[in-house]
């Protein structure tokens, strides 16, 4: 893997191979808080925030602090720890700057811990042998990638609130399953341009 | 051993490191230092920034109307931000109205005070206060309602308007492991200063009268925190029609046994009250010696569904239904109505078919 440019490995994160769309991580609040714009896109800055620095934190963690004393099977729970960390630093920040975005996050702020693309994102870049370059700009191409798609079907999810009829068996997940399913398909048309899979 | 212990002390320190960054990051994130709220205009308080409005007003002693203990979800802790607040919040808008959003009437419970802020509120709630009280006296009124008496303490008087309400906090008791504060409505007269009379009703499964009915006793100290409330006697000389129904009856005793008696004879308060069957019924003897003492008061107890052997030859049905058999030319007057939700909105109903305008209407909701 070593000879993937990071660039390309942003784009594809970012696109082809997001980690919501085809991995399927992150899934809890992508469904919960896709009902506005607006906190969609806030809790997506947080998330990428979140990402990005785990990833590099975690990096180091890993090869300077587990592997050369052969822990690297506490991998699990070191990153969770740090990223416990960093949510609760997020958590203090967004408290700072936005009284309205916190109030609009509530729960999910400090759910962004148990956030699957989070821990995910450390995961793979210890599985696909990242540099620390590429391991972060593979943590920000995924967090990017992640609130894009939150923010794609928050749009969506507006639209429809205004003027669609939703069949009730449907209502509620079940639309928001499908509309998710229907953007992956989307996305699969941005394959031919980078893969890293 | 290394084995145990590097793994361990591994963790550890990573814990450790990471707990630190987060205390200095909130040491320098979370420190609002001491910023300045303004009341009314003219009263300053420097307080510590960082906490709710709710909170940092009490920290003051003064006392916004909560019941939901800053859940929002009662709205009654509602204040009107004049400066230093932000957008309205996503968990306050379902309970503001567009009308209160555009006044800038906010939640205080939602609010936090992180710079100088300036806000307004009624001058009545600075009379509010927490009351160290101890029970008087306990005694049954019928089956199911009580009348509670209590000696306040710290401080010894209470200033309230005949009408108003005022909290009583249940503490942790038995399974429920949370305080909770509910609110009764004084049904003693304000000169009494010293003391607080409530009459409560034993609700089923009610966790703060659950424990007033079975846990309290006489001696016993509680807190209480008041006077609350907007429902008292307006100014005027129209006809007054009360209406109640069971523990209903506590704020109009506070009423009318306040008035004075020129006021009574110009007023000529009638008191219709609602009850189901004679066990009901409570305090009719002290109420007909209230009769004869004022000719222009009328007292007109009903009970809507009778047992056999009541012996009853007073009215039946529900007090809606008497209005009109009682009171000529009820659009003059005014309503002061007290009871659960069902009934009052009967009463209203009633009253405003005889053309009194809902603003003459005054009431006092069970909720």
């Amino acid at each position: 893997m070593d000879e993937l440019s990071p660039l390309v490995i942003f784009i594809a994160s970012v696109f082809t191979s997001n980690i919501l769309l085809t991995n399927f991580l992150g899934m809890c609040s992508y469904l919960s808080v896709s009902r506005e714009l607006k906190t969609a896109w806030g809790l997506g800055i947080a998330v990428s925030f979140v990402l990005t620095c785990t990833t590099a934190v975690n990096y180091w963690l890993y090869y300077y602090v587990l592997v050369p004393q052969g822990l690297e099977y506490l991998q699990y729970i070191a990153f969770i720890v740090v990223i416990a960390a960093f949510v609760q630093a997020v958590e203090m920040i967004v408290d700072r700057l936005s009284d309205r975005l916190y109030a609009a996050l509530g729960i999910f702020l400090p759910l962004i811990t148990v956030n699957c693309a989070i821990l995910g994102g450390s995961l793979f870049m210890i599985i696909r042998k990242y540099d620390f370059i590429q391991s972060v700009m593979f943590g920000a191409g995924s967090g990017i990638g992640w609130a894009l798609a939150i923010m794609a079907l928050a749009g969506i999810r507006r639209k429809m609130s205004r003027r669609s009829a939703v069949i009730p068996a449907l209502e509620g997940p079940g639309i928001v399953l499908i509309i998710t399913g229907i953007i992956a398909l989307g996305f699969i048309g941005f394959s031919g341009v980078v893969q890293i899979n | 051993m290394t084995q145990v212990i590097v793994p361990a002390l591994s963790i550890a320190g990573l814990a450790t490191a990471l707990a630190l960054l987060i205390l200095i990051a909130e040491r320098y994130l979370m420190d609002y230092g001491e910023v300045e709220l303004t009341i009314n205009d003219d009263r300053k308080h420097r307080v510590k920034g960082g906490s709710t409005l709710l909170n940092t007003l009490k920290s003051e002693s003064i006392f916004i109307p909560s019941a939901c203990g800053g859940r929002a979800t009662c709205a009654y802790c509602k204040v009107k931000a004049v400066r230093g607040f932000g957008e309205v919040l996503p968990t306050e808008e379902p309970l503001l109205t567009k009308e209160e959003i555009t006044n800038n009437i906010r939640l205080s419970c939602q609010l936090k005070v992180k710079n100088d802020v300036a806000i307004e509120i009624p001058e009545e709630l600075f009379s509010i206060r927490e009351f160290k009280a101890r029970v008087e006296a306990i005694s049954d009124l019928t089956y199911d309602i009580k009348l509670f008496s209590f000696r306040l303490n710290e401080p010894e008087f209470i200033d309230f308007k005949p009408g108003q309400y005022i909290q009583f906090q249940a503490p942790e008791y038995g399974d429920i492991d949370e305080s909770v504060y509910r609110a009764y409505s004084m049904c003693n007269v304000p000169e009494d200063k010293r003391t607080v009379e409530l009459m409560v009703r034993l609700v089923p499964e009610g966790i703060c009268t659950t424990y007033m009915f079975q846990y309290l006793s006489v001696g016993d100290a509680v807190t209480l925190t008041g006077p609350f409330g907007d429902f008292y006697l307006r100014k005027g000389d129209r006809r007054m029609i009360c209406m109640a129904g069971g523990s209903g009856m506590a704020p109009l005793r506070s009423i009318l046994k306040a008035m004075k008696p020129e006021q009574i004879a110009r007023r000529r308060p009638i008191f219709f009250f609602g009850a189901r069957s004679k066990r009901d019924l409570f305090m009719v003897d002290e109420w007909s010696a209230f009769e004869r003492e004022h000719p222009d008061f009328k007292f007109v107890p009903a009970l809507s569904s009778p047992e056999e052997g009541d012996d009853w030859n007073g009215e039946t049905g529900f007090i809606p239904g008497l209005v009109e058999k009682y009171v000529d030319n009820v659009a003059e007057g005014e309503g002061y109505l007290c009871g659960s939700p069902g009934m009052l909105n009967a009463c209203v109903e009633v009253l405003t078919k005889h053309g009194i305008p809902e603003e003459r209407i005054y009431y006092d909701k069970f909720e």
